[in-house]
């Protein structure tokens, strides 16, 4: 049996076509109508049209705060993933000289990312913590005399582990894009009289954009869908969009968690549309 | 650069000094909780080790109060299992369609890229509503291993691509001009060259299944998966034998990197004798 081209084609994307229209389309459309029902504490969701969810979140301040927190976390955080993994991607493909060592050394950044998030997180417990090596050898030194509380269980230990946890995400694109720079043409600007941060200027970062975008795009998706973090590691005194969805979904108030999921779905599809077109991402994928 | 093999510029030693910082902020703080993991009976959450010990790993399997670890590690193993096997079948299929023009190819690509993107306890949250909602009890192997899927893939589908961009077509053309059929091509040709990339997505399968919480939270059923139990520990228990279960799964995450870099290496191995080989006959 012969069969055409596309139809060849057709068969192979099948599975992995019907896996996302089951789990993802479905899913998401379910997400979407859940978030227009009504719903009470004893019988859970009423499939009856309201907008009430929805009016709610936008009447209530607290939606306001929970996406100003969260939307200043990804801020920060992506301005410091992106200046770590920018340096450490342009120390591996332009100062490192023998190839094997840059790889060996790019393969050492990505291991932790094959390990457990959660447990990553907890490691900073031990050194952070009240009585954490940070402490002790603040103490130890004469620094201070009394442990420093907020290195834990702090905004600051959240943005902590977020950059150890999604700098990764910066350095594998950032890294991808740097390694196909033409060689010859920083020789060329070099020969031409171009300074160190002239070339960063004209050559690194213009053909880095791809790398930077796609970079941007994992850490700030990452950051506006978590919630782990923000709950462990601020000691439950921050909430995020995300971990307020989670204490809804706990009480079992689905369609309010579902209406909140909608909204945020929205933002984070605009932020990623933002970036796209300042880079066309797809176009570099694909040559 | 203009100075390859010249005196290293000043740039090289502050560069080098911030990447070894940074190499030190990535591992240092999991050293000291695998460090801790060995704590004393007597130790706590913090240094000082009060002597060695595998004190916490026994209680860690030993008693009630932990929950129920190995329960959750026998359901996580076999469900990354089967994850990487269908990530890595299904992903190579779409990899091979997509090398050639066909209608919705663009829709289906950014419906993958959507999957990437969205936020995983979003998609937890449809998934469950799915099953409630046409009475279908949640599972790990059921609903959860759907889910894990939605992350798997696009990985598998993206690592495809770079793989298939460097692909020669010529070997294949070769093939069918010897009278190879599409089977025998796809089996004799085509896969023993992407081999090490289908190694990459089939440990991208593995270990984002074995470490997903997220897609997993709404979507087991009644009885979790390690993440979800670790995650329950990181609330109830305050004692060395959380770092314990840490060291332990994190063993296995590096066992299972272990085995894939082995296996792409041993590929790449039989490939060159062969080539030599070749050459000589």
């Amino acid at each position: 049996m012969k069969l055409a081209p596309t139809a060849a084609s057709y068969l192979e994307v099948a599975p992995l076509t019907l896996v996302l229209t089951v789990f993802l389309v479905i899913p998401l459309a379910m997400v979407v109508t859940v978030s227009f029902f009504e719903y009470d504490m004893i019988s859970g969701v009423i499939p009856v049209f309201t907008l009430d969810n929805y009016s709610y979140l936008f009447g209530s301040r607290l939606t306001l705060d929970l996406y100003a927190g969260t939307l200043k976390f990804a801020a920060i955080v992506w301005a410091i993933t992106l200046f770590v993994g920018f340096t450490v991607a342009y120390f591996l493909v332009f100062h490192v000289r023998s190839l094997i060592v840059a790889i060996g050394l790019f393969l050492l950044c990505t291991v932790p990312f094959w390990t457990s998030n959660i447990i990553r997180m907890i490691s900073w417990v031990p050194l952070l913590g009240k009585y954490g090596l940070f402490n002790q050898a603040l103490m130890g030194a004469g620094i201070t005399a009394e442990p420093v509380e907020w290195l834990l269980f702090s905004d600051f230990a959240v943005v902590v582990a977020y950059v150890h946890l999604f700098t990764l995400f910066m350095i594998v694109p950032i890294f991808n894009s740097m390694a196909r720079i033409d060689r010859s043409l920083i020789e060329a600007a070099v020969d031409a009289g171009a300074g160190r941060w002239q070339i960063m200027r004209e050559i690194v970062i213009p053909l880095s954009k791809t790398g930077i975008a796609l970079g941007s795009i994992f850490v700030i998706t990452l950051v506006m869908g978590d919630f782990f973090v923000v709950k462990v590691m601020s000691g439950g005194r921050t909430a995020s969009v995300v971990s307020a969805m989670f204490e809804d979904i706990r009480l079992l108030l689905y369609p309010p968690a579902a209406a909140s999921a909608v909204i945020l779905l929205i933002i984070v599809v605009l932020m990623v549309a933002a970036i796209l077109r300042i880079v066309d991402v797809r176009r570099e994928l694909a040559g | 650069m203009g100075h390859q093999y010249g005196r290293r510029p000043w740039t090289f030693y502050v560069l080098a000094a911030f990447f070894t910082l940074f190499v030190l902020f990535l591992y240092g703080p999991m050293l000291v909780v695998y460090t801790l993991s060995f704590q004393g009976p007597t130790g706590g959450l913090v240094f000082p080790l009060r002597g060695m010990s595998l004190h916490w790993f026994a209680a860690l399997f030993g008693q009630a109060r932990t929950g129920d670890v190995w329960g959750s590690f026998a359901r996580s193993l076999p469900l990354a299992l089967m994850v990487l096997t269908v990530t890595v079948i299904f992903s190579v299929m779409a990899g091979l369609a997509f090398r050639r023009r066909f209608a919705g190819a663009t829709a289906i690509f950014y419906m993958a890229i959507a999957s990437l993107i969205i936020p995983g306890l979003v998609l937890s949250i449809g998934i469950g509503l799915m099953f409630q909602f046409t009475g279908v009890p949640p599972r790990w192997y059921s609903s959860a291993f759907g889910g894990h899927l939605t992350w798997t893939l696009p990985f598998g589908l993206l690592i495809m691509f770079a793989v298939f961009s460097r692909f020669n077509r010529a070997y294949e053309e070769a093939a069918r001009d010897l009278g190879a059929g599409s089977w025998q091509t796809l089996r004799h040709v085509t896969l023993p060259i992407v081999a090490v990339g289908l190694i990459a997505v089939a440990l991208f399968g593995f270990t984002l299944s074995y470490d997903e919480f997220p897609r997993s939270w709404q979507t087991v059923g009644p009885y979790n998966t390690l993440p979800l139990e670790i995650w329950g520990m990181t609330t109830n228990i305050t004692s060395p034998a959380l770092y314990a279960l840490g060291t332990v799964t994190t063993a296995v995450s590096f066992a299972a990197i272990a085995i894939a870099l082995t296996a792409m290496a041993m590929i790449q191995r039989r490939r060159s004798r062969r080539a030599l080989g070749a050459g000589r006959g």
